[in-house]
């Protein structure tokens, strides 16, 4: 029962984060629409790692608590 | 420093020799009078239990489950078990006549199929011909497995349970050398690339300085992309070496992302087995380390143009993050996958748990409808995350190259 909540833990992390992402990318693409692939392209980037050290977490919870 | 480097290397794998597999002392048929029953195992009656069958799901198999239009097909695939002092055994795994639970209704030589993989059977006096076992007991979390034959138990294994099952990895007497479903898989993948490249590859030969047509066409939008965007900028001036392997790397990873999506070949979970991606990370460590210059060791070890207390603390820090890196690497590109098929065997389950495994249609009906469109969505969304953690593995990897051939500015 503690991995699951240790892993509802972890998704609040990873919300933040990528709220915080996604928050300055859009802000950064109303400041200069005409990059705006560019900014896309990082913004998904810096999303996947963000995630991905969110479900290191969720697959460490698999392992302890079966 | 390389010359270091694999010297070390070798003794830690002559070291690792000290894990191989012990032969399990106890030898007894057990006899419970009490419980020796066959249970009627049956993953999806009531009640329904999601996540044991979606780690089922996601686990490597000994029988390749194709469906067709709502038929199921077990192809049965070699079996090479090697067990210390008694030799290799090939057979099919046919021979275990595999039901539809993927349980094997015969036993052979001591080795029983249970939920679609090859487990040995621990206790002695069990006969090793080709014979017809009753069946399972229940599977519980708290005992053993135990095979039911003519009214006795005999225990079969047990897997580890650090790992919830979910790494495939066991500690057993025997050594699997099986031609599983993620062997085979792996196999077509690596075919088919080579095809595929080797006729682009001609392609690009033949067609000098023409347009291209075709797959050429097709492939060269990645190739460019590959060529500007990961290695160029990111590993400098010497990219052109390293080319090959960051391309083998994107594309391999991406083909096994890919070909765990589609559900008629027995859902293949490759990068979701973190036994695969460990390879691919130690491919990673492995090249990195070997062309590190002595600017890269100098950093790790000694970092200058820092005051010297600061180097005794920092030093530890880079030791270990020489092998976190690839360590994340690994776990990345696990987790990604693997939470994406949990999720969507979650989402099929679904169904079962509204339609109160096949009690309720009325609710077995709206589960479809919302599993349906759950499931569509987790798909679409599994797809960008095949791609993106492809171009993620292939661009970290590409990083940590450049940062061990980066010259002193």
């Amino acid at each position: 029962m503690y991995a699951a909540v240790g892993s509802g833990l972890a998704v609040i992390g990873a919300g933040i984060g990528i709220g915080f992402i996604g928050g300055k990318a859009v802000e950064a693409i109303a400041r200069q629409p005409e990059v705006s692939g560019d900014i896309r392209a990082n913004m998904l980037i810096m999303a996947a790692l963000v995630e991905g050290v969110a479900l290191m977490t969720i697959a460490f919870s698999f392992f302890v608590g079966g | 420093m390389r010359i270091v480097f694999l010297v070390l290397l070798y003794f830690f794998g002559t070291s690792l020799s000290g894990f191989s597999q012990d032969n399990q002392g106890e030898n007894e048929a057990l006899q419970h009078a009490e419980d020796c029953s066959v249970e009627h195992h049956d993953i999806n009656a009531p009640p329904y239990n999601p996540g044991k069958v979606a780690v089922h799901h996601i686990k490597d198999q000994n029988i390749l489950t194709l469906s067709f239009f709502l038929k199921e097909f077990h192809v049965p695939l070699p079996c090479l078990l090697y067990v210390p002092g008694q030799g290799l055994f090939t057979f099919s795994s046919g021979k275990f006549h595999p039901n539809e639970h993927g349980d094997g209704d015969y036993a052979y030589r001591g080795f029983v199929l249970r939920e679609g993989a090859v487990k040995r059977v621990k206790a002695s006096g069990f006969p090793s011909e080709l014979i017809e076992i009753d069946g399972f007991m229940e599977d519980k979390e708290e005992r053993p497995d135990f095979v039911v034959y003519q009214g006795n138990c005999y225990e079969i294994e047990g897997k580890t349970t650090w790992d919830a099952g979910v790494v495939g990895v066991e500690i057993t007497s025997f050594y699997d050398f099986s031609i599983t479903k993620n062997v085979l898989t792996l196999l077509l993948v690596a075919l088919l690339f080579g095809w595929v490249f080797f006729r682009v590859a001609r392609a690009y030969k033949k067609r000098d300085k023409q347009a291209p047509k075709g797959l050429q066409n097709f492939m060269e939008p990645f190739f460019i992309f590959i060529r500007d965007e990961v290695a160029r900028p990111v590993i400098g001036p010497r990219y052109e070496t390293f080319m090959p392997f960051i391309m083998s790397l994107f594309f391999f990873v991406l083909g096994l992302n890919l070909i765990g999506q589609i559900p008629f070949l027995g859902n293949p979970n490759l990068t979701g087995n973190i036994t695969v991606t460990g390879v691919l990370a130690i491919f990673t460590f492995l090249v990195t380390n070997l062309v590190g210059n002595k600017n890269y060791w100098q950093h790790i070890f000694w970092m200058p143009g820092i005051p010297w207390p600061i180097k005794l603390i920092l030093t530890p820090i880079e030791f270990l993050g020489l092998f976190i890196k690839p360590f994340t690497l690994m776990i990345r590109l696990f987790a990604n996958i693997s939470a994406g098929h949990i999720a969507m065997m979650s989402f099929v389950g679904l169904i079962f748990i509204f339609g109160q495994s096949g009690q309720s249609i009325g609710g077995g009906i709206g589960g479809v409808v919302i599993s349906t469109l759950l499931t569509l969505f987790m798909s679409c969304i599994e797809l960008l995350v095949a791609f993106i953690q492809a171009f993620i593995f292939a661009i970290l990897s590409a990083s940590y190259i450049g940062l061990a051939i980066e010259e002193h500015h």
